[in-house]
């Protein structure tokens, strides 16, 4: 399991004819997986394509969770009671937990961790837009529990299957965790919507400002999206983005008048000819404002993770040097010893 | 600057700082082996043993955690042929099935 | 209804974790001078949480973010058990506790309210306090009464973790780099003039008897571990006297004030609200 990248390498270099011949046998092993919906594993033969696209999907994925960390962390200081400090606490450190099992999922297919986080502070790797959104109110812990992760659950759940093995192995793990937090969410609202006029119209104006952009976690509508035909030919993508947040749609619109709240969609109404609910349109451009750095918060949830990241290079620094150290004087010793 | 001074905090190598990766192990409480649960970055083996218990035992999931350095650890290549692994197939020997004397007798 | 139980704040498994649900419903009810006591060790716990918590999303590494937060948790939750029995007493709950009462009604120590600083004076105030804190719990198992040695028994395995943490991070800070040498030599400087507090005793605390445990009974194990660890780091026990003040008597610390303005803002903005 080193991090290079795995495969058939008895090969030498100067032999490009069984270099070529050991590449048609790699890519007709690959299809056939592909084919049975089965699992490629770090030290299968995979197209180089196949490989870029899945560290990309895997490590913004990583990244979005690292983020999300933000704005949720922004309450816990705040948190209305010791439950809830505590549910909260426990929310976010999951969330560092599953940038963890994204990035150990990443590295397999042979870019170190370190690099992946560069690109995050460099600013040459995306994150789920949504978390450009300020966190203002405590309703919003409610709100994006029950939206924000709600639409992680759905797109989700389909990745257990990704084709690539570990990847829908983490998302199994992640999976479990997340429903958790979807819960505990739409509790936080639910407390909310039947308490105070003051703390029903906190809860209110939440989902309000998180409905759309949490139905925009879905990616752009299908025609816009390029890399979806790709990704559904290599069994990573599932479900179609479009099909994927009417799916959505369908889950939260019960939930909603459960929770006694609205959905500020006027055109949201029961379909009877497509089964579905209707649903207006979203703001694009708003949407790719966001994704293009312009989100309300943007700068500075980059700024707080260049500034955690800078400021630890002195204490991991000096874990390594204590890490060469010892060994080091391990090995004398041993030497001595002998 | 080069990019990979860029990590490079502190204008030795590259990778100085940098933490190695480990494997962890996982064998829970009912479990009969350690089964791989995924992979961390921790600076020597005292730290990444309590930060995998910390990352992948939160939910009382394992009780039995074992760290191993990436690199320590040898793969076998899961393409190849002859030998090294043999076709079970013809071996039927090598199947509890064949042994239909111990049928109905308990915890065989 | 056993209290024992191998498990945290964290974990989900259902087992025989104490919860401040089985203090609040379990009927008992508090003398007044034990809950009195159970708020000295709650408000540290939860004052601890509070200050930790900050450091979640800005840990040197996701790593450390987790284990932060695990300790954070244990914390938390010891808080909560402390302060729902306390309350048990006056017919208030955790929550009434926590966010109703005002700065010199708090009974933490100055130590738990420092400021982090960098994690060179945060690990520095993590090594002092939970050497502290597992020499107290260790005795507090044998309390006569019965739900502070329950609560004890559980914090102490979780604070065993917590010297271990700390232990770890003092060796490499201190025997890593210059700089991370000198770091954590100055928050260890920075919080040394609050360790004496940790060992006072006072009316309440002797009164209680085997109810609680004295607290300048730890101090001898206390500086003998605590100079074994420095030593092996290579650091310097600070010479810094003890600075005058706190004894959880009302003369607290500047912090406190502005811990507890962003910890209890919100739930005052709508008194009787629940959550």
């Amino acid at each position: 399991m080193t991090t290079q990248t795995p495969g058939l390498h008895a090969v030498s270099a100067a032999d490009p004819a069984a270099q070529a011949e050991q590449d048609r046998a790699g890519q007709e092993h690959f299809d056939r997986i592909i084919a049975e919906d089965s699992r490629i594993e770090p030290r299968d033969w995979m197209p180089e394509a196949y490989r870029k696209t899945l560290v990309r999907q895997v490590s913004q994925h990583a990244h979005s969770e690292i983020i999300g960390m933000q704005p949720e962390g922004n309450w816990i200081s705040r948190a209305p009671s010791l439950k809830r400090k505590a549910i909260l606490m426990a929310k976010v450190q999951d969330e560092a937990g599953h940038g963890l099992y994204l990035y150990s999922a990443a590295e397999t297919l042979g870019t170190p961790r370190h690099e992946l986080n560069q690109q995050l502070l460099d600013g040459r790797a995306k994150y789920s837009s949504i978390f450009n959104y300020p966190a203002r109110t405590w309703a919003d812990m409610g709100a994006i529990g029950w939206l924000v992760d709600g639409a992680a659950i759905a797109n989700q759940v389909p990745l257990c299957r990704a084709s690539y093995g570990p990847y829908g192995r983490a998302m199994v793990r992640i999976c479990k965790e997340e429903s958790f937090h979807q819960r505990q969410g739409w509790e936080i609202l639910y407390e909310l919507s039947h308490g105070t006029p003051a703390q029903k119209q906190m809860a209110q104006d939440a989902v309000n400002r998180f409905y759309g952009p949490s139905l925009q976690m879905f990616g752009p509508p299908d025609e816009d999206s390029p890399n979806s035909k790709q990704s559904m030919a290599w069994n990573i993508k599932r479900f179609s983005n479009d099909e994927l947040r009417q799916r959505f749609v369908d889950m939260i619109v019960e939930q909603a008048e459960a929770l006694d709240l609205t959905l500020p969609d006027p055109d949201l109404k029961w379909n009877e000819d497509r089964g579905h609910y209707d649903y207006g349109p979203l703001d694009w451009d708003e949407f790719k404002a966001v994704v293009s750095g312009k989100g309300p918060c943007s700068v500075q949830r980059m700024q707080r993770r260049r500034q955690a990241h800078e400021d630890g290079a002195w204490v991991r620094e000096a874990a390594a040097a204590y890490a060469h150290k010892t060994a080091a004087e391990r090995a004398s010793a041993e030497l001595i010893g002998a | 600057m080069s990019e990979n001074n860029e990590n490079n905090v502190t204008g030795l190598g590259g990778s100085s700082a940098e933490w190695p990766l480990w494997e962890v192990f996982v064998r829970s409480s009912r479990g009969l082996s350690h089964v791989h649960a995924g992979s961390l970055h921790a600076p020597d083996a005292t730290m990444a043993v309590r930060n995998a218990r910390d990352l992948y035992t939160r939910r009382n999931e394992g009780t039995s955690v074992w760290v191993v350095p990436s690199e320590a650890v040898t793969a076998s290549d899961p393409d190849s042929k002859g030998g090294y692994f043999e076709s079970a197939q013809g071996k039927s020997y090598r199947h509890a099935t064949y042994y239909t004397k111990s049928e109905g007798v308990k915890h065989l | 209804m056993s209290f024992a139980s191998h498990d945290s704040a964290t974990k989900q498994s259902a087992g025989n974790a104490i919860t401040a649900e089985d203090i609040r419903e379990g009927g008992s009810k508090a003398p007044e001078d034990v809950a009195r006591y159970a708020l000295y060790l709650g408000d540290d716990a939860l004052m601890l949480a509070q200050r930790l918590g900050w450091w979640i999303a800005r840990a040197p590494e996701l790593e450390e973010d987790i284990a932060l937060a695990n300790i954070a948790l244990d914390l938390l939750g010891h808080a909560r058990f402390f302060l729902t029995y306390a309350g048990t007493a006056w017919g208030k709950t955790e929550d009434d506790l926590a966010y109703f009462r005002d700065e010199e009604e708090f009974r933490s120590c100055r130590l738990v309210e420092q400021e982090n600083g960098d994690f060179g004076q945060t690990i520095a105030r993590q090594l002092i306090f939970s050497f502290y804190q597992y020499e107290l719990y260790r005795r507090l198992v044998r309390s006569t009464d019965p739900t502070l040695a329950a609560i004890a028994e559980k914090a102490l395995k979780e604070v065993e973790y917590h010297q271990d943490h700390a232990s770890q991070w003092i060796l490499r800070l201190g025997l890593g780099t210059e700089e991370s040498k000198r770091r954590v030599q100055d928050g260890l400087y920075y919080m040394w003039p609050y360790v004496d507090e940790l060992f006072h005793d006072d009316e309440l605390i002797e009164s209680l008897g085997d109810a609680a445990v004295l607290p300048s009974s730890l101090r001898a194990d206390f500086d003998r571990r605590i100079a074994e660890i420095l030593d092996e780091a290579g650091l310097d026990l600070p010479e810094v006297a003890g600075a005058y003040g706190g004894d959880r008597s009302g003369e607290f610390s500047e912090q406190r004030g502005h811990i507890l303005a962003e910890m209890q803002v919100l739930a005052r903005q709508h008194p009787g609200a629940t959550w």
